[in-house]
């Protein structure tokens, strides 16, 4: 394989609250290579999205990265000076947020904001700017967009501004951007045309991608690896379609087993039991035994390491499902 | 626009005549003018004289005429003590206490947002938590004590600027003005700073306030991982966001200040319009104080149009119509 674009390596990123130190990321490892799309699922506050802010250093007080290391084209950047972040964000590394409502500033025009993101990074003139940013608006499927660039976020739909934050991640060409569930906010039609647009722009460019979700079909669709991360920490990773077919670790095959699709009609959806845990007082051994069905004493004693299976696949627990392939 | 500049100022002229004619007759209610005007020692005759020159031998509904014709040919009529015009000499006034007033405001709104943007960006530091006692201490005690203890300070016991007075002035386009004179400016410092604390105090507050919420808000973070700088996305991503209520409330605060300005303009013995007001009100000087009252009315609609019009500016999503209020 080639040299990984981003190489990540024991992140832990904890949180001080008055309850105590959260772990909300905890030992983190994965390699994205260029062109490849990384799928990272989780449910909600399995640390996913802190994941994405920590790979780019956006983790504000009372958050801070603990330990880890993560390394963009061999440089880490958790020693670089905050100046240096400044260049690198937005220009080697585009972050899409999740809801694009929210996420262009509502008081300033697209072209402004697509304007200062070009001039912080390349010293090009304001005119020149500008036709970059129309180019990259054309590029991601808007039309006419040399009048759209003089529009406010909210005179626009909400697939259109994701288009806009999309184009905005394209524009620069990095070598890594980071989408944080982009379409989970959109409705279905709209989310596939974004995903194609996606898998057609990246193809394009060899742009590597971090795709956050919780969503397992669109990784399905989208990802060439998946990464299934609960409480912190990645419990299972592996090439898309073998996961999907052989899960080896009981949350992923929950996860798998409700989704409505993927069992046959008439059949009931098997829910995983119990919620997410509270990550200010995991359960000392595998954060999941309190949900799995298969859990023995062992697990409620003993985290498991994470153990490397063969075909790029690896999981942390000591009781993997034996599925035949 | 038009059709909306038309309706604010027709709003405005009837509130301006529902005002003066409460006004009016609540003037003629207080109590008789004449007892207060006239020397009495004067003989029978030349009271019946003054009495008739002012006017006030006739009946309330007709005096009320008089006024209505004299307004109808924009005479708001004649002051009963100082026997000049009565918005003649308002207007001899208004120099003074709108120089006061822009200045009290400016020191608000220059030392005033940047102070409350620190308090907001770092609630814990201990310079906002000195910036946020401040503010309470200044909006708080009082505005008459306040400017007694300038007075102390920097008049008495320091020396470095006068207690009371305008200084010298200079023409500019017929209108006297003193901060072009180091003389004049030196006066002027001290009541300005005295109409400046309060508002100032109230300006920290509310964009401490806008601050700490917007700066959670996803497009700051979204800013923040576009690589812009931190002076940008301060300056331009949270400042534009948090104008809205500081313009609202230094629109209503200017106008305020403009009209009843007195206890400054009392402490500081500055020739203002509201020592007219308060020294008009006491001799029952009907005319200047009806004028004084409607030019107020309008000034407040004046500064409201202009506040609105400051909104769609800054916010685009508030847009100005003709068709509804």
């Amino acid at each position: 394989m080639s040299t990984p674009v981003l190489s990540v390596r024991g992140l832990t990123t904890t949180f001080d609250t008055r309850a105590g130190t959260v772990t909300a990321v905890d030992g983190v490892s994965f390699d994205v290579g260029p062109g490849e799309v990384l799928g990272v699922v989780g449910e909600s506050g399995s640390g996913k999205t802190i994941t994405g802010f920590s790979v780019l250093g956006l983790i504000d007080p009372p958050g801070k990265i603990a330990a880890g290391e993560v390394l963009l084209n061999g440089r880490d950047l958790r020693t670089l000076p905050e100046a240096e972040m400044h260049r690198l964000r937005g220009d080697r590394i585009a972050m899409i947020f999740q809801d694009p409502m929210m996420t262009l500033n509502p008081v300033l025009r697209i072209d402004t904001q697509m304007i200062e993101t070009i001039r912080a990074h390349r010293d090009v003139s304001r005119a020149r700017a500008r036709e970059m940013a129309a180019e990259a608006l054309a590029l991601v499927g808007i039309p006419s967009p040399v009048e759209r660039l003089r529009t406010y976020p909210h005179e626009m739909s909400g697939g259109m501004r994701q288009r806009v934050v999309i184009a905005i991640a394209l524009m620069l060409e990095p070598d890594l951007i980071i989408a944080d569930e982009p379409t989970t906010a959109l409705d279905v039609t709209i989310q596939s045309q974004i995903l194609s647009e996606m898998q057609r722009l990246l193809a394009q460019r060899n742009t590597a991608l971090i795709w956050i979700t919780h969503d397992l079909t669109v990784v399905a669709g989208l990802a060439d690896r998946v990464a299934v991360m609960y409480a912190g920490r990645i419990v299972e990773t592996g090439p898309v379609d073998d996961l999907l077919d052989r899960p080896a670790h009981p949350y992923t095959q929950g996860l798998i087993a409700s989704i409505p699709s993927a069992v046959p009609r008439g059949t009931r959806l098997v829910p995983i039991r119990g919620m997410t845990p509270s990550l200010v007082n995991l359960p000392p051994g595998c954060a999941f035994a309190p949900r799995c069905p298969h859990a023995s004493n062992t697990c409620r004693a003993a985290r498991p390491d994470e153990q490397a299976r063969g075909h790029g696949r690896a999981l942390r627990c000591f009781h993997p499902l034996e599925t035949t392939p | 626009m038009l059709a909306y500049l038309i309706r604010r100022l027709s709003q405005a002229l009837l509130v301006m005549a529902v005002m003066a004619t409460i006004v009016f007759f609540g003037l003629y209610a207080v109590g008789n003018p004449v007892d207060l005007l006239i020397n009495p020692e004067a003989d029978l005759a030349e009271q019946e004289a003054t009495i008739r020159r002012l006017g006030l031998d006739k009946p309330v509904h007709v005096q009320f005429g008089y006024f209505l014709g004299g307004l109808v040919q924009g005479d708001l009529g004649t002051s009963f003590v100082h026997n000049r015009p009565a918005l003649e000499l308002i207007l001899s006034r208004l120099p003074a206490t709108l120089e006061l007033a822009f200045l009290g405001i400016l020191i608000a709104i220059v030392l005033g947002i940047p102070l409350g943007m620190i308090a907001g960006l770092r609630p814990d530091a201990p310079s906002s938590k000195l910036i946020m006692a401040g503010s309470v201490i200044g909006f708080s005690t009082p505005n008459f004590w306040q400017g007694l203890m300038l007075i102390m300070l920097f008049a008495v016991f320091l020396g470095w600027l006068p207690a009371g007075g305008r200084g010298d002035t200079v023409d500019v386009l017929g209108i006297p003005v003193s901060f072009l004179t180091w003389d004049g400016l030196s006066h002027l410092i001290l009541p300005a700073v005295n109409v400046a604390i309060f508002k100032m105090s109230l300006v920290i507050r509310l964009t401490r306030a806008g601050t700490s919420e917007v700066a959670l808000q996803d497009y700051v973070k979204y800013a923040r991982a576009r690589g812009l700088s931190p002076t940008r996305v301060v300056g331009v991503h949270i400042l534009k966001n948090i104008l809205i209520p500081v313009v609202t409330v230094l629109g209503l605060e200017t106008g305020n200040v403009i009209a009843f300005a007195v206890v400054t303009e009392t402490v500081f013995a500055w020739p203002g319009i509201g020592k007219l007001l308060i020294d008009s009100i006491g001799l029952l000087d009907r005319p200047v104080v009806v004028a004084y009252l409607m030019l107020t009315v309008f000034l407040f609609v004046m500064i409201n149009l202009v506040v609105d019009i400051a909104y769609s500016i800054l916010d685009p999503r508030v847009r100005i119509r003709g068709a509804k209020a």
